[in-house]
């Protein structure tokens, strides 16, 4: 008797388990598919109709054919390059034994960065810029969160240097790391300086203000806690303040890194420094009918590396933060 | 003759303590003349409406306000700042809720007693977790835990740092009937062994009465202050159940009740709220009139 009853019910539940769940994944997988596909159709659509003096611009297909390009122009110079040292070592090989006090040299291979290459002088670029901000927002945001004093008398230049653009900045940096980074042999070239520095410029005030406001926000509990077991200045700031304001850095960290990351393109532009905005300019500048497919697939990269590095982010802060409930999005 | 002395002078004495707030029409009197002598091991309740300045006068105690007048003499030395020889259990347990019980607990003993190997801190951690009978939890962050079991590590936080006096502030005010019943057992079963000295704001008139050996009970604010004082002289230990039906604790409780009701008497009922509304329209008619 019971068992008769007893089936229906599980068949009941487990369609009504089911049911909603297979719905949940076709919303899940197909409708991100349905948005882009939609999208690639308007882009061919409004490509057809849209001439400009360097031809057609760029469809879907087109941009997909510079993308296989770009891929077989890195190949190439790759395998040049691997030539370019095999062909110094054999030749280096036939000097020593003729002569064996010869100190064999190897030259750098001095072909032009491809796509590639480019990124990853993006990426350097970015990483540096954002850590010298970070290093600089994060202790100064503590400070700013812990004594109001400090706060008031920093508030009105943050209000004051946030909104600047980095294009605005770019002419003083470059003129002062031209008067300032003097060497005779440069362990870094003008343009990284320049252009991390002015992505450091741009993205210390996301960090700097979500720190300053985690740290003034902490639960009064937890500070009388600290006062009850009398912590000096330095554990009080390493066992209660930091830990409590890590989802509000974080917060900040991943501001300060998508603003850093849009400012790192326009600076490479205007500081040559050989980057995905070099090669943007580049292509601009080059002017041939590929040019435009070309740039597109720039801007489709630098849309998806944005996406990465802020997804990393996450992973990090889900890893470093306590407050595992909190909605990270 | 020292010893003699000792003992005359009392464990925790507040004096004439009374603070005022700044506020932006002029100081504002919360407490005024609070004098308080407490004897050492003594179980103290702090009740009165909310509002009146009980919290205040545990924060002068703990040393995290500091009082307008007067003062408070701990031991022959002057409170005016806090420390951990005055633990506090706060309301919202306020563990750190990125540490593990454990390591809440032994971020107070690390703190409170440096010079302790660190097989006598894991022993000390162990036995006070032991005590509010956590240490099946050690390991738990405070998420992982229920209401009361957080505000048992609380406890054992304070009970870690050794103190003279300890402080609790509404400690079971968040907690359901049930659990608020078991940790009062365990506090006084604490209570019995290591014989702290408590101060203990309450809402709750069972419990002030069950816990304590006095009662103290304080008037409305502005300028609150200590009302009256009721010693407790119910044997213990204590048992909810046997004294349910015990008339002294049940006069106890009365007493309570009428101070709280009838002299302090904070909010009006509301037919009284009416007929003073309807007073005062006719006054208002009289006087057009």
């Amino acid at each position: 008797m019971i068992k008769q009853n007893a089936i229906p019910t599980i068949i009941h539940q487990v369609k009504g388990f089911q049911w909603p769940n297979i719905g949940q994944l076709l919303g899940a997988a197909a409708l991100p598919i349905v948005g882009i596909v939609v999208f690639l159709g308007l882009w061919s659509l409004m490509a057809k109709n849209i001439d400009t003096s360097l031809g057609q611009f760029p469809g879907p297909a087109a941009v997909w054919e510079q993308t296989t390009t770009l891929v077989d122009e890195h190949n190439a110079q790759m395998d040049k390059a691997d030539k370019f040292y095999e062909r110094q070592e054999i030749r280096n090989a036939a000097r020593v034994a003729k002569d064996p006090s010869y100190q064999p040299k190897i030259r750098a291979f001095t072909g032009a960065p491809t796509f590639f290459q480019q990124i990853w002088t993006s990426l350097y670029t970015v990483m540096v810029g954002f850590i010298v901000a970070s290093l600089i927002a994060i202790p100064l945001g503590i400070v700013c969160g812990l004594s109001k004093n400090a706060y008031t008398a920093i508030n009105p230049l943050i209000q004051l240097f946030k909104p600047v653009s980095p294009l605005a900045w770019l002419p003083l940096v470059t003129m002062v790391v031209s008067a300032v980074y003097v060497s005779s042999d440069p362990m870094f070239s003008k343009s990284f300086i320049t252009s991390a520095v002015t992505v450091a410029l741009c993205c210390l005030w996301p960090t700097l203000i979500n720190t300053a406001v985690g740290v003034s926000s902490i639960d009064k509990d937890l500070l009388n806690v600290s006062k009850v077991l009398r912590l000096n200045a330095l554990s009080h700031v390493t066992t209660i303040v930091l830990p409590s304001s890590i989802p509000a850095i974080f917060t900040g960290l991943r501001l300060s890194l998508g603003i850093g990351w849009m400012v790192l393109i326009a600076a490479e532009m205007l500081a040559q420094n050989p980057g995905l905005g070099k090669f943007v300019w580049d292509e601009f500048q080059n002017g041939s009918s590929e040019s435009l497919a070309r740039i597109m697939v720039a801007v489709l990269t630098i849309g998806l590396i944005g996406f990465i590095l802020d997804r990393v982010m996450l992973v990090i802060q889900r890893k470093v933060s306590w407050d595992k409930n909190a909605v990270l999005r | 003759m020292k010893d003699n002395q000792m003992k005359n002078t009392p464990h925790l004495e507040l004096t004439q303590v009374g603070i005022d707030f700044p506020t932006p029409k002029g100081p504002f009197t919360a407490l005024q003349n609070v004098n308080l002598k407490i004897k050492k091991g003594e179980f103290i309740s702090l009740i009165g409406h909310s509002g009146c300045g009980k919290s205040t006068v545990l924060n002068i105690v703990a040393g995290l306000y500091q009082a307008t007048t007067g003062g408070v003499i701990l031991d022959s030395k002057e409170v005016n700042e806090p420390g951990p020889e005055r633990a506090v259990v706060f309301q919202n347990h306020s563990l750190l809720p990125w540490l593990s019980a454990y390591k809440n607990v032994e971020l107070a003993v690390k703190q409170t007693q440096k010079g302790r190997s660190k097989k006598e801190i894991k022993e000390w951690v162990e036995h006070n977790l032991e005590l509010v009978h956590m240490s099946h939890a050690a390991d738990k962050l405070p998420a992982e835990i229920s209401g009361g079991m957080k505000q048992r590590v609380g406890i054992a936080r304070a009970l870690a740092m050794e103190p003279k006096v300890l402080l609790m502030d509404e400690p079971f005010g968040a907690l359901d009937a049930l659990t608020r019943a078991h940790l009062q057992d365990s506090v006084m079963e604490i209570h019995a062994e290591l014989g702290n000295t408590v101060i203990m704001i309450t809402h709750d008139v069972d419990e002030a009465v069950l816990l304590s050996d006095r009662i103290v009970m304080m008037t409305n604010g502005p300028e609150a202050t200590i009302g009256e004082i009721l010693p407790i002289e119910l044997e213990r230990p204590r048992n909810r159940i046997a004294l349910a039906d015990d008339p002294k604790y049940n006069h106890y409780r009365s007493e309570v009740l009428k101070f709280l009701y009838e002299k302090q008497r904070k909010v009006e009922s509301v037919s009284e709220h009416k007929a003073k509304k309807v007073q005062d329209k006719n006054t208002k008619e009289t006087d057009v009139a």
